[in-house]
């Protein structure tokens, strides 16, 4: 379980968040919606420790830590970028297995068979040699999504899951996330589509504008 | 043709000279172009004012210059090279300015998502320098760094003024003595061989980074 506490965060005098709270519960979905510019990738960005909160506090099952300055092995945010963010040198299985054997320590062989595992539950079976500029957008977003999983993270954050996606693909990205929740992750979506992210969650977090800019 | 097989001995005595500060140039100066360029995009403003005064010496006269200040000069302040090691130095300053500068634009060429992807993996910050930066970088700056280099094997001819004997004195000896224009001849060619195999050998490089795009 994922807890905000009075969560404020500002860029110079402008509040983006202002007292903020937050829970979502193990293996839901929480959907962040809301209009452009109210803040949704900022608090992502929070949450992922890509940005340095105001104040507030952050919990996860009851402990708490700072995502920001995180480093230890434990509660851990996974994150699939917009752009997914792959490593254009590496191969499939290279960008999975690189945080897990230089992170975790994992050997090898360990990392590889469970890359290879979790490519093959994301129908991407055979294309861990491939570099990610032979794959299509949605596979390249299915191994952004495993290379998060593969660090065993207790929430995996996806910004804009469907923006990058021919429009056709959002109900395969649906699925795709419902997928993952019946395997039990929690997840947090931000997404402009509101058709799209009620679809997928258990609950729903509209940000608005902040009015005292 | 009698008298090419005379001369030739020297000539290649001469090129040998050249390869040498050609080789050892390049050995001493893409790493330290390496290391002044990560200071250059660093958030420590003294030290990159320091490296940018440094690029602006080096690049701002002309390398002639140094080499006779490096010579002639450094003895005064008590600091005495040898001939050949005084050469060394000077180029390995001088290229290392230019290298600071053409990998100072590959980094900032890589896109900060790649940095923040390899953040929320939790890859430190030596490791995503290493394994996700440098290799794309190399590959954004072998062009411009293969311009240098073909630079650097004629202006190797520079260390004729500290009085070292490369490929160009060489020929200028044998030219003055004979008053025959057949070894600056026999000069450009061997100089046109070594870029040609230079170029070859750059080209090989390039080609083994396109595996990816």
């Amino acid at each position: 379980m994922l807890e905000l506490k009075n969560m404020t965060k500002s860029f110079g005098n402008r509040t983006i968040i202002k007292d903020l709270n937050l829970t979502v519960k193990d293996g839901e979905i929480l959907s962040i919606v809301g209009p452009s510019g109210a803040g949704k990738t900022t608090l992502l960005r929070c949450i992922t420790g890509l940005e340095k909160v105001d104040s507030g506090q952050f919990l996860v099952d009851g402990q708490a830590f700072d995502p920001y300055t995180n480093r230890t092995n434990d509660s851990v945010i996974g994150v699939v970028f917009q752009n997914f963010e792959l490593f254009p040198h590496l191969t499939v299985l290279q960008n999975i297995t690189l945080a897990p054997t230089m992170v975790l320590k994992e050997s090898a062989d360990d990392a590889k068979a469970a890359a290879q595992q979790l490519l093959d539950r994301l129908n991407l079976g055979d294309h861990g040699d491939q570099y990610p500029y032979q794959l299509s957008g949605g596979q390249q977003q299915r191994v952004a999504i495993a290379r998060a999983l593969a660090m065993k993270p207790n929430v995996l954050c996806y910004d804009e899951p469907t923006s990058a996606l021919d429009p056709n693909l959002r109900q395969e990205v649906e699925k795709l996330i419902l997928g993952l929740k019946a395997d039990g992750m929690t997840q947090i979506v931000v997404s402009h589509d509101l058709t799209f992210a009620k679809n997928i969650a258990d609950e729903m977090l509209h940000v608005e504008p902040n009015q005292t800019k | 043709m009698h008298y090419i097989t005379e001369i030739l001995p020297s000539l290649l005595s001469g090129a040998g000279m050249t390869l040498q500060i050609f080789l050892w140039t390049l050995v001493g100066s893409l790493p330290l172009g390496l290391i002044l360029s990560l200071g250059l995009i660093s958030n420590i403003k003294p030290l990159q004012w320091l490296i940018n005064f440094y690029v602006w010496l080096m690049r701002g006269t002309p390398l002639l210059l140094q080499l006779i200040f490096v010579f002639y000069g450094l003895p005064l302040i008590g600091l005495v090279f040898p001939r050949y090691e005084a050469a060394l130095f000077a180029f390995i300053l001088n290229y290392a300015a230019y290298f600071a500068e053409i990998f100072r634009g590959g980094l900032q060429s890589i896109d900060n998502g790649q940095y923040e992807s390899a953040r929320v993996l939790r890859l430190s910050y030596a490791q995503t320098i290493r394994k996700i930066v440098i290799p794309q970088v190399v590959k954004i700056v072998l062009p411009s760094v293969g311009n240098e280099v073909i630079n650097l094997i004629k202006d190797s001819s520079l260390v004729y003024v500290i009085g070292l004997g490369d490929l160009l004195r060489a020929g200028n000896v044998a030219t003055a003595r004979d008053v025959t224009l057949v070894p600056l001849v026999l000069v450009a060619v061997l100089y046109l061989l070594l870029t040609a195999v230079t170029t070859f050998v750059l080209r090989q490089i390039e080609k083994r980074y396109s595996y990816w795009k």
